[in-house]
């Protein structure tokens, strides 16, 4: 086996008894992305010096026995709208194209003090606008499945490198599905966390009371065993929240026996693609069979959930976005006159269209007239989703459901109609309204060769049934083809029941 | 379409949002900003009388804490990222004539 095919928790096992070192981890890894990243641009910035560097001094830590995580030596990729000190942070606009942050985010320095070893910043949409990385300023990421596909967004950069085998795990940010639904059109594990699970601080903001940090990886133990080194209390995140049953790790069991699984009838509607419904009941049929209990019910809602999110979020973004103005950091246009003129310039030159039409949309929402019609109407609406799921946890205790309505988008098809685009997010984003936490695990490949994700969905705080369920799951469906293996031929040595042999 | 943006309300917003945009792309938002009202429009049709606007999941309360520096001083690193630097400090146009 080679080292890029172990997942992160394999190869930290590897790294503590010896067999791999973290140097050869890391050259390895730097080495496949000089092969491919020219194909698929994962990473805004890869820091080769920096990661050599770290390599040595992780490797003599874990030598002298300091760092004995299961994590320690395995090199790691981060989303850039979060902050790492000296190393640049775009958030993949050209507003930010030379920030270089004097702090890191907390996440950040989480996975530090575990001993990971940062390769680079991945790829986004623009200030994590966007569901498929096109609006990045610095070009799109391709979908290592398929590069004529988009990677999902809109922590694509993250999802194709962990697919790519360009980095062993990644950090995404989740605001309206933004870690599950790359990680489903990249056939890789990801999870949004309870809000206020993971600190905030460091993270760019875009809708601050949706935002949250999470993994993208190889499969559900790592997903675990990550989450337990993310999850932290932190007193610089007024919303951070105190837990003290983060030992997701515990929950990497097999047994789903007596588990209460919801399947909500309204995802399974009009516009949700054929062969998407077959692999997502097939993959209730595995658990059933696993002795959950699995029924269909109707969650009520869905439709509401896009036009609140779009309103809430573009009002946050509208309000967090005015600190780019050009004077402390970020872009400065050439000419101008006057301080108010410099402020519009600097940020209509420095914002893509996709950021522009979203604070302008957000501004609208909030401007006097037009707050109460709209702005609170979407906080009300919010109110009645978040009942809406608190009656379906009352009798269930998860739910069940596909991670976006079709498989990965051609290159250059989900622009042009930003509706039809925010469409496609109508199964994950009420998660975030509603603060639950959400995994996305691979549960089969369509007929074009393109992975298909699965989510389960579970109450505030209920992270580890959602391990518990996703590991069953994994272990009945059996290893999932990567990319690399992959020629189109379907779920390897899996039960899945979905899109085998295309 | 039955939200119409008129130019009044663009250059409005445009205010607000800090952004000077082209004839092109004025065109352009007044007809996004439109669909996305005629979208967001659906949820008039929920009756949400008597219910609370929900701004955060959770019951967010003041947290507080001593007012004590734990940082150092990082000036220099800072002022790297200005886009214009005068004496030790952050320039910026003349604001006051």
């Amino acid at each position: 086996m080679s080292i890029l095919d172990k997942t992160a928790t394999e190869l930290g096992a590897a790294i503590k008894n010896g067999e791999v070192t973290v140097m050869q981890a890391v050259e390895a890894s730097l080495s496949r992305i000089e092969e491919s990243e020219s194909l698929y641009n994962c990473y805004v910035t890869v820091d080769r010096e920096g990661a050599l560097a770290k390599a040595q001094e992780i490797q003599k830590k874990i030598d002298q026995g300091i760092l004995t995580g299961p994590l320690a030596g395995v090199p790691t990729a981060i989303k850039d709208n979060m902050c790492t000190q000296g190393l640049l942070t775009t958030c993949s606009s050209k507003i930010l194209g030379n920030f270089v942050p004097t702090f890191s985010a907390q996440a950040v320095l989480n996975l530090e003090r575990a001993g990971a070893v940062i390769l680079g910043k991945t790829n986004m949409d623009e200030f994590a606008m966007g569901s498929t990385t096109e609006t990045s300023a610095f070009g799109e990421t391709k979908n290592p499945w398929n590069p004529g596909h988009v990677p999902g967004g809109s922590s694509g950069g993250s999802a194709a490198a962990v697919a790519a085998g360009e980095c062993f795990y990644a950090l995404g940010s989740d605001t309206g599905g933004s870690i599950r639904q790359p990680a489903s059109f990249c056939g890789v594990v990801g999870m949004k966390p309870t809000y206020g699970t993971v600190s905030r601080y460091g993270l760019i903001a875009y809708g601050s009371s949706l935002d949250q940090i999470g993994p993208l990886c190889k499969d559900v133990r790592d997903c675990a065993t990550i989450m337990e080194i993310l999850a932290s209390h932190d007193p610089k995140d007024s919303t951070s929240i105190k837990r003290d049953d983060t030992d997701f790790t515990d929950a990497l069991v097999e047994d789903v026996k007596g588990l209460r699984i919801g399947i909500p009838r309204d995802y399974f509607g009009e516009g949700l693609d054929p062969e998407i419904k077959e692999a997502v009941f097939g993959a209730a049929k595995v658990l059933k069979e696993k002795g959950a209990l699995v029924e269909e019910f109707d969650l009520s809602l869905a439709e509401y959930a896009i036009p609140a999110y779009y309103t809430i979020a573009a009002a946050e973004a509208s309000s967090n976005l005015e600190r780019f103005d050009g004077i402390k950091y970020g872009y400065r246009t050439q000419n101008y006159s006057g301080l108010h003129n410099m402020y519009k310039k600097s940020r209509s030159e420095g914002f893509g269209p996709e950021v522009k039409r979203r604070i302008m949309l957000g501004s609208f929402v909030l401007s006097s007239g037009y707050y109460d019609a709209y702005y609170l109407k979407a906080l009300r609406v919010k109110a009645l989703i978040k009942k809406a799921f608190d009656d379906a946890f009352a009798k269930y205790d998860m739910i069940l459901g596909p991670v976006a309505p079709a498989t990965a988008p051609r290159l250059g098809e989900s622009l042009s109609d930003p509706i039809k685009m925010y469409l496609g997010d109508i199964y994950t984003i009420s998660v975030n309204l509603a603060g639950l936490p959400g995994l996305s695990v691979p549960c089969g490949i369509d007929s074009r060769g393109l992975p298909i994700g699965l989510q389960l969905i579970g109450d505030c705080f209920q992270e580890k049934k959602l391990i518990r369920a996703a590991y069953t799951y994994e272990r009945a469906r059996g290893g999932f083809a990567g990319p690399m293996q992959n020629t189109g031929s379907g779920v390897s040595g899996g039960s899945a029941g979905a899109g085998e042999e295309a | 379409m039955a939200n119409i943006i008129s130019d009044e309300t663009i250059e409005y917003v445009g205010i607000l949002a800090k952004l000077e945009l082209t004839d092109e792309e004025k065109e352009r938002a007044k007809k996004d900003m439109g669909s996305m009202l005629d979208y967001i429009d659906k949820l008039g049709e929920l009756d949400t009388r008597g219910v609370e606007p929900m701004s955060h999941v959770f019951p967010v309360n003041n947290v507080f804490r001593e007012d004590v520096v734990t940082n150092g001083d990082e000036r220099e690193a800072i002022l790297k990222n200005a886009p214009e630097e005068k004496n030790g400090m952050f320039a910026v146009p003349r604001t006051f004539e």
